[in-house]
């Protein structure tokens, strides 16, 4: 299976630390507080988002269908804790930092079964705060 | 009867294996020849767990300690790979935890007793509690020419090894000669052994960079609460069985839920182990026990 995504980097960590989209931003736009990339994602209809939250010990939602091929963000809100956020197949990986919205854009090529889960340990439930993707042709 | 020859004939859980080195020259060294020694690992109690997949919790540390006393030799030192607790969100809980932890252990006959947390001790406090019990979480000793570097990558709970433990590594990495026989005990594997389940350590690729060099080293450690075997090009990891219960088989399953306790064979995929080391050709053979002592 291959599979396409937007890895987020040591300044896509920082955007998100300041609340801020991680798609695609530079550095002068995110000082300004303004995303070009935001705006793009905003005004590209085939950009669809999943509204996600992250709250000790699940996400939801948990399961989600997807396209292949298909771009979409995930926009995620964690409500009390560093949850992380690893998509290990894709190469993703960010802190959600609680009371913020972050931004991770994937787009898996092939159709199959994509994991995702928590790797900030979060108490007793941790083990169980995963999900996936279902990918359909 | 050797005290070689009896692990062979008493190991219940799955007979002696080499793990690295020239398994050749083990044999027929004594086990009281300069330089040979064994220790036992002992890996994942998670005192305070209450659940389906261990009913019998509350004894099971116990028997384990009574297990290693039972030994007709005692080994060299005692070393626990992590998840002494399970977790709790109440500080004064786990510093209940911990107590009754170090007291049942306080019955091991050995006295020369090392330990790391795992992220069930650590990563909630970011290791607080645990070392107001059992000191550093990351620390080096030497014992009869082998140096032994115990590693924390849990107290952060991101599971990585902290930027400054990775330069006091690296440090210490730098005074020894690259033959120099070394090993690492660790909570989490330091290779990605399951991502999706978090079998891994998020940086363990810079922690095996730095021991790469370094000709004859061996990792030992927990959390996957089975035994498993791995290498890194020259660089072999054992996994050792949990005290509490077992985990699934790696990537076997989607879930990495408990396998279901049998009551018609309680204890079933625990046990501890031991390991015969030597020094000079750098040789350790494992020989796992099960819970419950045999008679």
């Amino acid at each position: 299976m291959k599979l396409r995504a937007k890895p987020l980097s040591r300044r896509a960590t920082l955007q998100c630390m300041l609340g801020l989209t991680s798609i695609g931003m530079t550095a002068a736009p995110l000082l300004a507080g303004l995303s070009q990339a935001q705006a793009q994602t905003q005004d590209s209809p085939a950009l669809r988002q999943i509204d996600m939250t992250a709250q000790r010990f699940k996400f939801t939602p948990e399961e989600i269908p997807l396209k292949a091929g298909e771009r979409v963000v995930l926009a995620i809100k964690s409500l009390d804790f560093i949850h992380g956020m690893h998509i290990p197949d894709l190469g993703v990986r960010v802190d959600l930092l609680p009371g913020q919205i972050t931004r991770i854009e994937i787009q898996p090529q092939h159709s199959g079964i994509i994991d995702f889960l928590c790797d900030n340990f979060c108490g007793g439930g941790h083990e169980d705060m995963h999900g996936r993707f279902i990918v359909s042709a | 009867m050797q005290r070689r020859d009896f692990l062979t004939l008493s190991a219940l859980g799955g007979g002696a294996v080499f793990l690295s080195g020239l398994a050749g020259c083990a044999h027929g060294s004594g086990y009281a020849s300069e330089g040979s020694f064994y220790f036992v690992q002992l890996s994942d109690t998670h005192w305070g767990y209450k659940g389906p997949a261990n009913p019998d919790a509350g004894v099971t540390l116990r028997k384990a300690v009574a297990a290693v006393n039972a030994l007709p030799e005692q080994p060299d030192f005692i070393f626990f790979t992590g998840d002494l607790t399970h977790t709790t969100d109440d500080p004064d809980e786990r510093r209940r935890r911990l107590t009754e932890f170090k007291s049942i252990i306080g019955d091991l006959k050995v006295r020369n007793i090392r330990l790391i947390p795992g992220e069930h001790d650590a990563s909630l406090d970011r290791g607080t509690a645990y070392k107001e019990f059992f000191g550093d979480t990351y620390y080096t000793f030497d014992h009869k020419g082998i140096h032994f570097i115990a590693l924390d990558n849990v107290s952060d709970p991101g599971g990585l090894v902290d930027e400054e433990q990775l330069a006091w590594l690296k440090a210490d990495l730098a005074k020894l000669d690259k033959q120099a026989p070394i090993v690492v005990l660790t909570h989490r594997p330091l290779f990605d052994l399951v991502p999706k389940w978090d079998w891994a350590t998020r940086n363990g690729a810079d922690v095996m960079a730095a021991l790469m060099p370094y000709q004859n080293v061996t990792v030992f450690y927990g959390h996957i609460h089975q035994e498993h075997h791995h290498m890194t090009a020259h660089i072999p990891h054992h996994s050792a069985k949990s005290l509490i219960f077992p985990l699934p088989a790696p990537g076997s399953q989607d879930k990495r839920t408990p396998l279901p306790w049998d009551a018609a064979h309680p204890y079933q995929g625990l046990g501890f182990r031991e390991v015969d080391a030597e020094a000079a050709s750098h040789t350790f053979k494992a020989t796992e026990f099960p819970v419950v002592a045999s008679s």
